[in-house]
């Protein structure tokens, strides 16, 4: 899935490159960049085409829930026209694309407000549950698919197996209920659904819209530990999907650097077994599990649509739900374009981090 | 024929004719495939979650709409063992009418996806040039789409039911077919066997099915082995968001939801039915694991 570009790019010859095979080197990496440039252009158009179908084809009447069922016929015309549902189609997409590009998704029906303006409040609720839930992904499923590759068949091996049989088993929000109920309802010692106690609501002044942020920059430890009490259950739900996939790379990953023929040779020079696998395996690892975080990160921003319903959480995810439910079509393509051209984002910064870091592509 | 012989029939290195190979080729397979005890118990599960939809008027102690607001939300017990939910309505029996629906959509899914996969993976495939580049274009788009909230928004625009949840998995579940089958595809397009068909005059059309498509089977089988779990927690997932089934239809995650508003007082409403998706989407996992080791020698183990 992260090859989306389909540009691999032959890597070039290690020998001593003259000017000429420099030049031509260069404009090789310009054509490579230029391609993934219009490749990313493409799917963007791509997705706004998608969204664009999935509106039309929608069988509520755009313009019934703009002017009410009361509405005489001119009314109805008028605003028919207003909305450009008279023009041909293409126009009305190349229109579509031209809002979409000046960060306009049109108006919220249930919300009165701007739906970039609404996604701008609610997104970062939903990337301060991302990131917290990849942090808890990275922090144990990468040590824990290292060990498991290093003792394969060991008692750590067994853990990340049943680890991950689990995590692409259990329905999320059926785990999140579950955790509700004993860790809020029976031993409380978390807080409850939402993103703050009602006694803070408000109390801290908004400038990231990151809460925990917000609640350190300001100084306020209460607020910090409210916050903090009701993210760490729907981040540590997310985080145990993100361990479980991230485990799971890391270990197969770490079993083909473990076969290679360096580290015998590591071995055979007497190298501690710690110093073959962090210093020597773990460094080759290092720049593929970038690209796996990436995708994760991805996955979750997309994966917390289930878990903000359970936990009540304002994030993007519980917006898109709650306007598909009241038919708030304008509202729900800008939430799915927003996401789609995260995904984008994420699978190109991945691309690019994977050529900087790797020597081998330079 | 005793068994001892039929068996050795079945195992000979000398095969008298094409269907001996063939039948002891899937003997074969059988033989690795059961020396995997998690497989078997997946294949086990599945099998009693099949009868169990088949069965289900018989085996159900009541009707899974009957309600008797008299005994709503009574506890497990020996009149009804897994509870009841906030209508009164026997959990255990609605968890098994509910089977009914899990694998009408699994099995729907699963049909269509990997099909319109085959078609767009192998004519890409198998055509090149600009229609492999149009073709693969439009799977990389729907590939980077978030699948859950593309089927979201596919559901909201055609309108909350089992069928268009089954259409809006399937229609995000195919890009992955369509790459698997046009990488095979490419491997074998250009094999001695294709050339000798083509030049004994078959057609396009004729090399496409009766050559390429078979060949892509079985990697496509393994693969939808292996997505069957990631199908059945998305339609949960729809069910849950009130997209999927409609009430009183005995979805499993619709009847999660349904437990969520009495989680902390009643559990077991939520608990049982997100029981019965975690063994059966466990159940398609352990099994695909198994398949893939008897179909896909050569994929990596772990």
């Amino acid at each position: 899935m992260t090859d989306t570009t389909g540009a691999g790019g032959t890597p070039p010859g290690d020998d001593r490159p003259d000017p000429s095979a420099r030049r031509a080197l260069r404009r090789r990496r310009a054509r490579s960049v230029a391609g993934t440039f219009i490749s990313l252009a493409l799917t963007l158009l791509g997705l706004l085409l998608v969204t664009f179908i999935i509106g039309r084809v929608m069988p509520i009447d755009p313009v019934l829930k703009v002017v009410g069922d009361r509405a005489t016929q001119a009314q109805y015309d008028a605003a028919y026209q207003a909305m450009g549902l008279d023009q041909p189609l293409i126009v009305q997409f190349l229109r579509y694309i031209g809002d979409v590009l000046t960060g306009d998704f049109g108006r919220s029906i249930s919300t009165g407000q701007p739906v970039a303006q609404d996604i701008a409040r609610v997104f970062p609720a939903t990337v301060e549950l991302a990131v917290l839930g990849t942090l808890v992904g990275v922090l144990i499923g990468v040590p824990l698919g290292v060990m498991a590759a290093a003792q394969r068949g060991g008692i750590f091996d067994q853990v990340a197996r049943v680890v991950a049989l689990v995590g692409y088993s259990m329905p999320i929000f059926w785990l999140g209920l579950m955790g509700l109920l004993i860790f809020y309802g029976n031993l409380g010692w978390v807080g409850g659904p939402g993103r703050q106690g009602i006694i803070y609501d408000g109390m801290v002044p908004s400038v990231t819209g990151l809460i925990l942020v917000d609640s350190l920059l300001a100084g306020d430890w209460a607020a910090f530990r409210d916050a903090f009490s009701h993210i760490v259950l729907p981040a540590s739900l997310l985080g145990y999907y993100s361990l479980a996939y991230i485990s799971r790379m890391t270990r197969s990953f770490m079993l083909e650097q473990l076969s290679a023929e360096y580290i015998i040779t590591a071995r055979v020079k007497g190298l501690s077994e710690s110093a073959v696998i962090w210093r020597h395996a773990f460094r080759n690892i290092s720049i593929p599990l970038v690209t796996v975080i990436a995708l994760s990160f991805g996955s979750l921003l997309e994966g917390s649509v289930l878990t903000e319903i359970i936990f009540s959480w304002p994030g993007l995810g519980s917006y898109i739900t709650r306007a598909l439910l009241s038919g708030d079509m304008n509202a729900v393509l800008g939430g799915t374009v927003v996401i789609g051209v995260c995904f984008v984002v994420l699978n190109l910064l991945s691309d690019i981090l994977y050529r900087i870091l790797d020597p081998r592509s330079k | 024929m005793s068994a001892v012989s039929r068996r050795e029939w079945l195992l000979s290195d000398a095969p008298q004719t094409r269907r001996q190979a063939r039948l002891g080729a899937i003997y074969q397979g059988w033989l690795t495939f059961r020396g995997n005890k998690l497989a078997m118990l997946g294949l086990i599960i599945l099998v009693l979650l099949i009868a169990m939809a088949i069965f289900a008027p018989l085996l159900a102690p009541q009707s899974p709409y009957a309600q008797n607001l008299a005994d709503r939300l009574q506890p497990p017990s020996s009149a009804h063992w897994l509870g009841t939910d906030a209508l009164g309505r026997d959990i255990l029996s609605r968890l098994i009418h509910g089977s009914r629906i899990t694998l009408f959509i699994v099995g729907t899914v699963a049909l269509i996806a990997p099909v319109i996969g085959l078609f767009i993976g192998t004519v890409a495939g198998f055509a090149g040039g600009w229609v492999d580049q149009v073709l693969m274009r439009i799977t990389d788009i729907f590939l980077a789409f978030p699948k859950l909230i593309l089927a979201l928004a596919f559901v909201a625009a055609l309108g909350p039911s089992i069928g268009n949840a089954v259409l809006a998995l399937a229609l995000t579940a195919w890009p992955p077919y369509a790459r698997l089958a046009r990488a095979e595809t490419l491997t074998i397009r250009n094999a001695d066997f294709i050339a000798a068909a083509r030049l004994q005059g078959a057609g396009r059309l004729r090399l496409l099915i009766r050559h390429i498509w078979p060949l892509c089977v079985s990697s496509l089988i393994v693969r939808v082995a292996l997505d069957m779990a990631g199908i059945i927690l998305s339609a949960a997932g729809l069910g849950f968001l009130g997209l999927g089934a409609q009430p009183p239809l005995p979805e499993w995650g619709a009847m999660i939801s349904d437990g969520r508003t009495y989680i902390l007082d009643y559990w077991w409403v939520a608990a049982m039915p997100g029981i019965a998706i975690f063994t059966v989407s466990m159940a398609f996992n352990l099994l695909g694991d198994g398949l893939r080791d008897v179909l896909d020698p050569k994929g990596d183990k772990s």
